[in-house]
């Protein structure tokens, strides 16, 4: 898949938050296959933890994806992302502006502007948005080219709460690569929201808060891949009545 | 002049924001500053002023979703 200029071969992107241990993120990246990690910025810390953090996110070789997490308006989200552009040195942002403390429910008009003086700035952005189909519309008029529509609320694995609302949008931008953020709980979440034809998932919660997180890393790699094989080989629909698999050509009377 | 750092008080010697970030330690090449909620460019730090009140914010890489 295309993301802006960047070809991808991995449709998982991980987050590297809340894993047990650096060790264990390390390895639960590498299990996943992924090629793009997303990363915050928060306050420096007198010992220079964050320099200790990125050698060891660079080791990676992943790409990195920089959220302005936490940021609740259009201002703070803006200078993150300037902030973000010069640490790591890339033009990409997940954009995230928050408008609800408890669901952390994107604040949808305060995105698209942020997007669209972003996209002005040279940034390629990544919305975090809902599943609302006009917001897209717009954000793809504010110049974004890629769309980041949430499975459910963050963090709460609660899976794809609103798959016809991801289908409405797929079918409405064809083109427009189209990754779940957030909610996505285990393996068969993942599977279904590329079974929808979505291009890519991106989690964090479901594998750094698995019992072992680097078994689900490699669970949500083959899941991904699986439900994106099982989209492009046209799935048949499903049927009311039962209908035999077994031909009744030569079936002996047997009664 | 006391200047906020992160939110915390600081009693700082330093007239620039590159002086006061060496004063402070802060001194890591994967930091980004804002001030007064504005983005601090790298190659403006030795020509921004500090000002007594003023807020900086330094950031750096952590953990994200």
């Amino acid at each position: 898949m295309k993301l802006y200029d960047t070809e991808i071969a991995s449709r998982l992107l991980l987050g590297t938050a809340q894993y047990p241990s650096p060790d264990i993120l390390s390895a639960a990246i590498r299990a996943s296959g992924t090629e793009i990690i997303t990363v915050s910025l928060r306050r420096e810390t007198a010992h220079g933890s964050g320099g200790i953090f990125w050698d060891r996110l660079r080791q990676t070789g992943a790409r990195i994806l920089p959220n302005t997490a936490g940021c609740h308006s259009v201002q703070e989200a803006i200078t993150t992302a300037q902030m973000a552009r010069e640490v790591f040195d890339t033009n990409w942002i997940k954009l995230e502006v928050i408008g609800h403390a408890d669901t952390l429910q994107p604040d949808v008009f305060a995105l698209v502007e942020a997007a669209r003086i972003l996209s002005a700035d040279g940034f390629q952005v990544f919305p975090y948005t809902t599943d609302d189909l006009v917001v897209g519309e717009h954000l793809i008029a504010a110049g974004c080219e890629v769309l980041m529509p949430w499975g459910a609320p963050i963090g709460s694995g609660q899976g794809l709460r609103n798959p016809d609302a991801l289908r409405s949008m797929r079918a409405h931008f064809p083109n427009t690569p189209m990754i779940v953020d957030a909610g996505i709980g285990t393996p068969s979440d993942a599977a279904k929201a590329m079974e929808l034809g979505m291009d890519a998932v991106l989690l964090n919660t479901a594998v750094a808060k698995a019992g072992d997180p680097v078994g689900m890393a490699q669970a949500m790699a083959g899941a991904i891949i699986a439900g994106r094989t099982g989209f492009l080989s046209d799935p048949m629909g499903p049927r009311d009545m039962a209908v035999p698999s077994t031909p009744y050509l030569g079936l002996a009377e047997l009664g | 002049m006391k200047i906020f750092v992160n939110a915390q008080q600081h009693d700082i010697m330093g007239q620039t924001l590159a002086v006061a970030l060496t004063e402070l330690g802060l001194d890591s090449p994967a930091i980004a500053t804002a001030l007064n909620g504005s983005f601090v460019p790298r190659q403006n730090r030795e020509t921004t002023s500090l000002a007594a009140g003023d807020r900086l914010e330094v950031l750096a890489p952590m953990q994200g979703g």
